[in-house]
């Protein structure tokens, strides 16, 4: 058990709004070892931001937050004073946001902001935290390092930015690194240049990564574990290649339908769609919340709520009461099953 | 609008090569002059350089690369939104130059990226869509009316959404917006400039498949801009691949993705990530900086970066190479440099 960094058990947020209560995030469990890469992955709306804010304690303040279990290296992290949390984050977790220009401060120095973490959480002199901000810069791929630092964000490039962002969540040494959607605002080129790095890093600094992101690509390459969530529930979760290869969730599938793969999908083809939208959060969901949208949907699908359950294949769970059924037969429409 | 249409296997036949291109840049440049700074001399910036493209009537054609590369830059141009420096383009046979701005809206449309910015928020649906008819004027109140409910229920929008504000629209359906404005007088042909990128993967689906059928049913051509590879690879006949300005190579989608030349187009196709385990992150090879293009490389603009150069790449500047398989700009397969540099 000393290699588990995170356990998230039945966490529960929600935010009220002037109709009543959204509930964003509906009984989401999932854990991370040391050394694991596990990617939350949804569409826009579905809570996984909301998932990644919670476990920062960095919720916005009308929201609340609950959970059976919330605990980073065994220490509950629900119910502490906000002079604990503080010490955590930033020193044992550390966040990597979507934006690199809104997170760093523009009036500072890359300097001042890197080596801030270290001086903050650790008795060292200012030269040593300097010493380890030139290693970092240096090892996520910065040149001239020691002339960055006395650089302003925005003087560099996005893709530089997001490079100081990581060398920051590195400045302690955290056991745990989650990542927002680090790559939506960098160009291709770059996206897969700093998804190899991060990649690299975690098996480097040997610590867990939580990957949130829209992008199922980035989740197929990098993930050790996928949690796919939709409409504030998980509703399959297991590794890369069982998700991937044998997708169980009539949603999981159609998010993979809907993407082309070049060399795959045949050119001019039409690509699968989600007809529908995603269902209103605010007040309570009578059983499946894809129901709406699902080609598969029985009436037995609407009566109560569907627990999240194993299948044959191990540690690979879906929440989805036809699962079995589905998967024997090859997934054809309700009506030629019925 | 059909819904069942499967694979059409004669988009190429459908690019007629008899009639004059549908639209043609020749040797388009765009150049802004960028302040250096307070008291300090303004630098040139060669945002598009030299630039030959065509695109045939009925083509689909795919415009790639990384952001600050001239894409937008060369959009905007063929829209007739900003005149190039030099060099010439010409819409249907015409020249552009000259053309009234109202006649070349009839032409040429956009589709942007940002459904939420592009869209004005103080109007409704209705007058959004209607808005180009009566720009271009001769229609009445009734007559607009009529038009904009056939082309909502061609863009697959409720008819109650008429009166409804773009706030009150999901991402995709202002999306769909956007598409039956563009497309309410009836243009030839579509720029899309980035059009599912701000759009989550179940939209950017039906908004792809909608501009299939939307080509097919009007025989509209697209120049689709996207820096998602697998979008372009699944949308166009032919794609040009564009680095700092210059269109670096040009061939049709199969050739392109099969068989990439120019050592960029392959960092490119490297970097498409598909949702296939076990494959891992790709190294691209590609050095983290881009160039400053006030500043340009000397020689080949992209050698700074590239895995494969040799001597000549620094200062001799590559020369188009243009053959069955397309067009190129590389060392690489220039015999002539090659001989030269073995000499």
């Amino acid at each position: 058990m000393s290699d588990r960094i995170l356990t998230v058990e039945g966490l529960e947020v929600s935010l009220p709004v002037p109709s009543g209560t959204l509930n964003a995030v509906h009984g989401v469990s999932f854990h991370v070892d040391r050394g694991e890469t596990v990617c939350i992955v949804g569409e826009s709306g579905c809570g996984k931001s909301l998932t990644a804010l919670s476990i920062m304690d960095l919720l916005p303040k009308r929201a609340r937050r609950a959970a059976r279990e919330l605990t980073l290296l065994g220490e509950p992290i629900v119910g502490v004073s906000e002079t604990t949390m503080a010490d955590l984050r930033g020193n044992r977790m550390a966040m990597i946001f979507q934006e690199p220009m809104t997170s760093l401060n523009p009036a500072y120095t890359i300097g001042n902001q890197l080596e801030e973490a270290l001086l903050r959480h650790r008795k060292v002199p200012r030269a040593k935290a300097r010493e380890r901000a030139i290693h970092l810069l240096e090892r996520v791929g910065i040149t001239a390092a020691e002339q960055r630092l006395r650089q302003y964000p925005h003087q560099l490039s996005g893709g530089l930015r997001q490079r100081v962002m990581i060398a920051m969540a590195l400045m302690t040494g955290p056991d745990l690194i989650i990542a927002d959607e680090p790559t939506t605002a960098l160009d291709v080129t770059i996206q897969a240049q700093i998804l190899h790095l991060l990649a690299e890093l975690q098996r480097e600094f040997h610590m867990g990564l939580v990957l949130i992101t829209h992008d199922l690509g980035v989740v197929a390459r990098i993930a050790t574990r996928v949690v796919v969530m939709y409409a504030g529930q998980v509703v399959e979760t297991g590794t890369a290649a069982e998700v991937f290869g044998a997708p169980r969730h009539p949603y999981t599938r159609g998010l993979l339908d809907c993407i082309p793969i070049p060399g795959k999908t045949k050119r001019g083809e039409r690509l699968g769609t989600i007809p529908g939208m995603v269902p209103s959060l605010v007040g309570q969901i009578q059983g499946c919340h894809f129901a709406g949208r699902c080609n598969y949907v029985i009436d037995e699908c609407r009566a109560a709520p569907i627990p999240l359950e194993a299948t044959p294949d191990g540690g690979h769970e879906v929440r989805c009461i036809r699962a079995d059924e589905l998967m024997r037969g090859g997934f054809q429409p309700a009506e030629s099953v019925a | 609008m059909s819904t069942t249409a499967a694979v059409r296997p004669e988009i190429k036949a459908s690019a007629d090569t008899a009639a004059p291109p549908m639209l043609e840049a020749i040797d388009v440049t765009r150049m802004f002059m960028v302040s250096q700074g307070f008291m300090r001399a303004k630098k040139p910036l060669h945002a598009v350089n030299g630039v030959n493209l065509s695109i045939r009537q009925g083509e689909v054609v795919g415009l790639v690369g990384e952001s600050g590369c001239g894409k937008t830059t060369l959009a905007r141009m063929l829209l007739g939104l900003m005149p190039p420096s030099s060099g010439s383009l010409k819409i249907d046979g015409q020249p552009l130059t000259g053309m009234r701005r109202r006649d070349v809206a009839r032409l040429v449309q956009p589709v942007f990226q940002d459904p939420y910015s592009s869209l004005n928020p103080r109007k409704s649906v209705g007058s959004i869509i209607g808005l180009p008819l009566r720009v271009q004027g001769g229609v009445s109140g009734e007559e607009e009316k009529k038009r904009v409910y056939e082309m909502m229920e061609l863009v697959g929008l409720a008819r109650r959404l008429f009166d409804n504000y773009p706030s009150q629209l999901s991402g995709g359906q202002r999306q769909r917006v956007a598409i039956a404005r563009a497309l309410i007088n009836r243009p030839r042909m579509v720029i899309c400039d980035e059009p599912t990128s701000a759009l989550d993967v179940s939209v950017q689906s039906q908004i792809l498949n909608l501009l299939q059928d939307l080509r097919r049913d009007l025989g509209l051509t697209y120049l689709l801009i996207s820096h998602n590879l697998a979008v372009v690879e699944h949308m166009a006949d032919r794609v040009a691949v564009m680095y700092l300005g210059r269109i670096v190579e040009q061939t049709d989608t199969d050739t392109l993705f099969r068989n990439p030349r120019h050592p960029y187009t392959e960092a490119l196709l490297k970097s498409v990530l598909t949702p296939e385990p076990g494959l891992g992150v790709p190294d691209t090879q590609l050095g983290a900086a881009y160039p400053n293009p006030l500043n340009m490389p000397s020689g080949c603009r992209f050698h700074p970066r590239c895995a494969r150069r040799f001597g000549p790449c620094d200062t001799i500047v590559p020369r188009p190479l243009v053959s069955a398989a397309g067009m190129v700009e590389c060392h690489l397969y220039d015999d002539d440099v090659k001989k030269e540099a073995a000499a």
